[in-house]
């Protein structure tokens, strides 16, 4: 456990340099999340409709700093509705929203909250076509992304470097200069999933990030998850069980725009409950 | 808009060191602009009675096509690059003209029909006076001012609130459209104070030098070349910033980008508002060239004629910009004195035929001649 002295005066996003988070930080910044009380995001009673469907009903979930959490649920559950919330794409009709202890997401814009540490992969991977490989990572790159700061930016040094890193991370190096719409389509998820690495979030959302991926391309996405938890939070909507089995510490289970069962993915499996909505009994 | 996501993307592939052009680039710009020069010094130079004298009317010819281009040059920075095809860039150069022309016509002092301190227009309204927004116009400077300020703040308020409400693709052609339809009408009232359907003419001077000396025509040439010439490596250096990575990148997936952490609506209003102040400059240019300005200018077509001249030279590259001002304007002005009935059809046929079988403008045929 760090001090609260120390635990200031390590990186902005409340972890210390050893990868452990620390819970009595207090958050300087009131464009950051206030991470001390241990939890990065709460959703309380939460509700949105659309014309008369409620895509969300009293929705409540809180996730912890460092967790990393499956959301499962059939179609039409309310999982992307969720993260359409959480990213500022839908505006809830009720309830609250915060990240960290002090950020009101409904008082912030798409990018004010992506700038606040909230980075969001696309169901169906969402990438610049006509840009290389490279210059998705450029502009994903954590970095001032005002106009003026923009137009004079120059990649220093550290930057490449920390774009290479991302780009062996996610297996892209080789295609680095292509232009990204000629990948293939699991490679896209990579290459969306690096852009989300490359804007350092605090919180990563990722809608069904598997999608469309070879087994070993699932594997080591798995893989990828698993190590990004701690650092990062995460959370994952996917329908594949067996990736949902290789990652899952704690799984969500959504049902008509509410929570249903929470646990681990036995005891969610075993929910009486849960049963019934996935096999229709 | 899928479609625009085939355009080609100048941005380079692999970011290396910062350059605006190839040495093929410059070379190929160093030779425009010095057959440009070349042009003005055997214009002003060589006597009228030598074989080598360029006439006067080419010289006005090739400096309001540059005026054009340069308009098409602003129009490709955001069609080309960002996505956001306008089709009332016309109003933004004509706002421009306007701007000067206020100037040139306190130039001409009490040289009007009426003999009097006021232009003809406004006598013949029987104003005793200027009204409040012709306040400084006698002053070169603040109608210079003028010329930057009007089109960039009208701009900058359209906009804001357009893309704050993230009108895109169509809608906003067709808002833009309209916009410069209004301000035609607006203008087309004599009440409005800008002379009316007849508009501003009979230049006498700038400066207090007269507007028909040769040592004027060929300033303002020259002047032409160097402003176009300098908007063109303006554009450059913005499309191969990162910034223009952004613009293409709002072009092809603006909303992912938003979650990237960019607000697009500071960037497009950025590009925006850079494209209507080149467009007002170009303007300006114009009129103490083609000596007229009426509200002509506003009508829709010559907005429509603008996005033709950059579809036909290829949509974000700049320079194609450039290559279908040119042609575009260099083949009216043999056409509508050749053929004068046959000018719509043609432009309309030309814009059909490269949208079928050129989608990439003739720029995109050269690079991709040169690829094989």
């Amino acid at each position: 456990m760090v001090t609260a002295e120390k635990a200031l005066a390590v990186d902005p996003a409340g972890f210390s340099p050893d990868g452990t988070v620390s819970y009595n930080r207090v958050s300087p910044d009131p464009s950051q999340p206030d991470l001390a009380h241990g939890a990065i995001l709460y959703l309380d009673d939460i509700t949105v409709s659309f014309d008369g469907f409620r895509a969300l009903n009293k929705l409540s979930l809180s996730i912890d700093v460092g967790e990393l959490r499956c959301i499962i649920g059939p179609n039409g559950a309310g999982k992307t509705t969720m993260m359409d919330v959480i990213t500022g794409k839908t505006r809830a009709d009720s309830g609250t929203a915060f990240f960290g202890q002090n950020m009101d997401l409904s008082r912030l814009s798409e990018t004010g909250i992506a700038r606040s540490g909230i980075g969001r992969k696309f169901q169906r991977p969402t990438v610049f076509e006509d840009h290389s490989v490279f210059e998705n990572f450029e502009l994903a790159l954590k970095m001032d992304k005002g106009v003026w700061p923009t137009l004079f930016a120059r990649l220093t040094g550290e930057q490449r470097i920390r774009i290479d890193e991302v780009m062996t991370t996610v297996g892209l190096s080789a295609r680095a200069y292509d232009p990204a719409g000629l990948l293939s389509h699991g490679q896209k998820q990579w290459l969306e999933i690096g852009m989300l690495l490359a804007q350092d979030p605090k919180l990563l959302l990722l809608d069904e990030p598997v999608a469309g991926m070879t087994d070993e391309e699932t594997e080591r996405t798995a893989e990828l998850f698993v190590s990004l938890a701690g650092k990062h939070s995460l959370i994952v909507v996917e329908h594949d069980m067996d990736f949902v089995a290789a990652i899952a510490r704690r799984v969500t289970v959504l049902h008509e725009g509410a929570v249903i069962a929470e646990g681990s993915l036995q005891q969610v499996k075993e929910n009486e409950r849960v049963v019934e909505v996935y096999l229709g009994r | 808009m899928s479609s625009i996501a085939l355009l080609p993307v100048s941005a380079p592939r692999q970011p290396v060191a910062f350059r605006l052009y190839s040495k093929l680039g410059w070379t190929g710009l160093a030779a425009t602009w010095g057959v440009l020069v070349l042009l003005a010094l055997l214009y002003y130079l060589v006597p009228e009675s030598s074989a080598l004298h360029v006439p006067d009317y080419v010289i006005v010819l090739i400096g309001k096509i540059m005026c054009y281009a340069m308009v098409a040059l602003a129009l490709d920075l955001v069609w080309g690059y960002a996505g956001i095809l306008s089709l009332g860039h016309g109003l933004f150069f004509a706002l421009g003209g306007y701007a000067f022309g206020m100037y040139l016509m306190r130039q001409i002092g009490r040289d009007g029909v009426y003999k009097s301190d006021l232009p003809d227009f406004m006598v013949f309204l029987d104003w005793k006076e200027y009204p409040w927004f012709w306040a400084g116009t006698d002053q070169l400077w603040w109608a210079l001012l003028l010329v930057v300020l009007v089109p960039g703040l009208l701009a900058l308020v359209f906009g804001f609130f357009a893309f704050r409400s993230r009108i895109k693709g169509v809608y906003f052609s067709i808002i833009t459209q309209a916009l410069t339809y209004a301000a035609m009408l607006l203008f087309f009232r004599n009440n409005t104070g800008f002379g009316g359907n007849n508009g501003f003419t009979d230049f006498k001077r700038i400066a207090d030098i007269g507007i028909t000396l040769p040592g004027m025509k060929v300033t303002l040439f020259l002047l032409t070349a160097v402003a176009l010439l300098g908007a063109l490596l303006i554009c450059r250096w913005i499309v191969t910033s990162k910034l223009g990575r952004v613009l293409v990148a709002i072009r092809d997936a603006e909303s992912r980008l938003r979650f990237c952490g960019y607000d697009t609506v500071g960037f497009k209003l950025f590009v925006w508002c850079v494209s209507a102040v080149i467009a007002g400059i170009a303007g300006a240019l114009y009129v103490p060239q083609v000596g007229i300005i009426n509200p002509g200018e506003m009508s829709p077509a010559n907005s429509i004629e603008i996005a033709i001249a950059v579809a036909v030279g290829g949509r974000g590259t700049l320079i194609g910009a450039l290559v279908g001002a040119g042609l575009l304007h260099g083949l009216k002005s043999w056409v509508t004195v050749a053929f004068p009935e046959f000018w719509l059809f043609l432009l309309g046929m030309l814009f059909v035929l490269v949208t079928l079988f050129l989608p990439q403008g003739i720029v995109g045929l050269w690079s991709r001649l040169k690829k094989r």
